[in-house]
């Protein structure tokens, strides 16, 4: 089974973010950059499929340069080979101008399966993986927590609100968006590391997208509307003050 | 093009609550931009919760009604929805931003080539729609662009259902031609794993812990925490997705939903999906590290600090508090 597997590069969770002079970004160039989690889980999960069914597992960025880097871990964890799609102003598109040139790429691969984190850690549309199976013109399951094929078709576990879950089947091919915790990740051995260099990274120049049809206009810190009593001090009395008052005012202790 | 139109949630007979808050956004937005407000129900046999719908302030309750929508399918909701927004072409679709529309939303936007501007927190003049970045520790203007219809989903909790204006509307049936064939997705029943040994629901104390505990093997210094106060333990997401505790101990979107009289979040960002599940909490304590997380914004009281080292003060002083 041929298996497409989109990932993005987002900056590292818990950098210290700041905004760009003209608003329109963050400032990028002292941030690291790392594989989007919900995606981690996206290759794990094609990974896994591939040791279970056979096949290839292809990774698929669009992305600036540095992505390049992202895209070598995904071929040290196991990806057989890697497209690239290379651009440093894909910030101009919005969400479906993305899934544009990702379908672009995905049809000339024919794949029976696309799996694509739930969203990005940084712009968190939560729709590249959908939009990707409309302009595929195949069937979709998001929030996905556990996959299994069966023969030209799959049945897959849907998470839904408040503990809830459901099975779904579709044909193949398909998209599924997959979820955080699906699977235990792997980390890259010196083995795949070292194989991950003679492996195949084909760098394409996007094709014409649309227009955005969602513009980011701004970017800024949120007003704090709450009003939060912050205890200062050290460890030790920033606690006593906080003791106190859930003792002596809110009355828990 | 014109009108602002509610698409609003319903599972067998019953009202997703974000539905009331979508469409007190929709009143807000059809009053902004001078247009009238329509709503839609989705399903089969919704004519009652339609009726019900039409006692708000709108024009217009359209009743989609499909033997094929009786239960939910992205491809299903997706074709019955574009031939309504094509018979009537509103400017505006608004949907309350859960699990089911981020399931075939986006594919319907892409339908009319734009993407859903997902997730909204508010709306300003233009009108110009308000997002979050990095799970809440930025926020983004987005100016929608082309020919339209615009399409936004609206976050939990952003718009209050209180708000609502009371008015009395029209009810219209809109039947969409459905095919078997064209559904190609096979829904099974929904159901919940093993019962839970854990109702954090009726817990009067919780100390959650998250990602901020780093490992499993610190797990005990919160847990010692929970013990002095008396209080259940829970957690965010991450820490139950790496089974560092058990899945019901989750707090949040897809686990339980609490409001004991004190909530005490350890390490944890506050993202949207965490919050929804505890903001409902009497008071509200937060320690963490980054004075600027999320979860201040819904914290009666905070430490900002490296919680290795004021739990264990923590403790120390409820113990002498006890005593
Ligand atoms: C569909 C969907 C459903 C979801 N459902 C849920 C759900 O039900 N429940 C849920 O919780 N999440 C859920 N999530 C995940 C959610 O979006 C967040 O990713 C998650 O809540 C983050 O958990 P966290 O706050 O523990 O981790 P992080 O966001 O990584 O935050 C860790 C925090 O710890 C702080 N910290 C780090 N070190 C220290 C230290 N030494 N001392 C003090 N503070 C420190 C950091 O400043 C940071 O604020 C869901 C996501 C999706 C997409």
């Amino acid at each position: 089974m041929k298996i497409v597997v989109a990932i993005k590069q987002v900056p590292v969770r818990d950098s210290q973010l700041r905004i760009e002079s003209d608003q329109r970004w963050i400032q990028e160039d002292d941030l690291g950059f790392e594989i989007n989690e919900p995606d981690a889980y996206a290759l794990e999960e094609a990974l896994q499929l591939k040791e279970k069914h056979g096949g290839e597992v292809v990774a698929l960025c669009a992305g600036p340069s540095r992505a390049t880097q992202t895209i070598r871990e995904a071929l040290a964890k196991g990806a057989d080979r890697a497209i690239h799609i290379e651009d440093d102003n894909l910030r101009d598109l919005d969400t479906f101008g993305i899934a544009t040139l990702l379908a672009g790429a995905v049809k000339a691969e024919k794949p029976d399966l696309i799996l694509t984190g739930l969203q990005s850690d940084d712009l968190g549309y939560g729709q590249t993986g959908v939009v990707l199976a409309e302009l595929l013109g195949v069937p979709h399951a998001t929030i996905i927590m556990q996959v299994e094929v069966q023969g030209g078709s799959i049945q897959v576990k849907r998470e839904l609100e408040g503990g809830w879950f459901q099975h779904i089947e579709m044909p193949l091919p398909a998209v599924l968006t997959i979820q955080s915790g699906i699977n235990k990740l792997r980390y890259a051995t010196l083995m795949g590391i070292k194989k991950a260099k003679s492996k195949e990274i084909k760098s394409v120049t996007p094709a014409a997208a649309p227009a955005a049809t969602a513009v980011l206009e701004r970017v800024y810190v949120p007003q704090k509307s709450k009003q939060t009593q912050i205890f200062e001090g050290d460890a030790k009395s920033a606690a006593a003050k906080l003791v106190e008052k859930l003792k002596f005012e809110v009355r828990i202790i | 093009m014109s009108g602002v139109l509610v698409v609003m949630e319903q599972q067998a007979g019953a009202w997703h609550r974000m539905s009331w808050e979508t469409l007190a956004a929709g009143q807000q937005l059809a009053e902004q931009v001078g247009q009238p407000l329509y709503s839609a129900v989705v399903g089969q046999g919704v004519a009652a919760l339609a009726g019900e719908a039409a006692t708000k302030k709108l024009d217009k309750v359209h009743a989609v009604e499909h033997a094929l929508l009786k239960d939910y399918t992205a491809d299903g909701f997706t074709a019955a929805l574009a031939q309504l927004i094509q018979a009537h072409a509103p400017s505006y679709v608004l949907f309350p931003h859960t699990y089911q529309v981020r399931d075939f939303a986006p594919k319907l936007a892409a339908r009319f080539a734009a993407s859903l501007i997902s997730d909204v927190v508010a709306f300003h003049a233009g009108p110009v729609f308000v997002r979050q970045l990095f799970q809440g520790k930025l926020n983004a203007d987005i100016r929608p662009a082309g020919a339209g219809p615009v399409f936004v989903s609206v976050q939990a909790g952003a718009f209050r259902a209180e708000s609502l204006v009371e008015g009395a509307a029209r009810v219209e049936t809109f039947a969409p031609r459905l095919d078997a064939a064209e559904i190609r997705t096979k829904p099974h029943e929904p159901f919940r794993e093993a019962a839970r040994a854990v109702d954090l629901g009726a817990a009067e104390l919780i100390v959650s812990v998250g990602r901020g505990i780093k490992e499993k093997d610190n797990i005990p210094v919160v847990e010692e925490l929970a013990k002095a106060m008396g209080a259940e333990l829970a957690a965010s997401r991450p820490i139950c997705d790496n089974g560092w505790l058990p899945m019901e101990r989750q707090v949040g979107s897809s686990g339980q939903t609490v409001s004991p009289k004190m909530y005490m979040a350890v390490g944890i960002s506050g993202a949207i999906q965490h919050l929804v599940g505890m903001k409902g909490s009497k008071t509200i304590v937060a320690i963490n590290k980054d004075s600027n997380a999320p979860i201040f914004e819904v914290a009666d009281y905070g430490i900002v600090g490296d919680l290795f080292e004021v739990v264990p003060a923590l403790v120390e002083e409820v113990k002498k508090a006890k005593s």
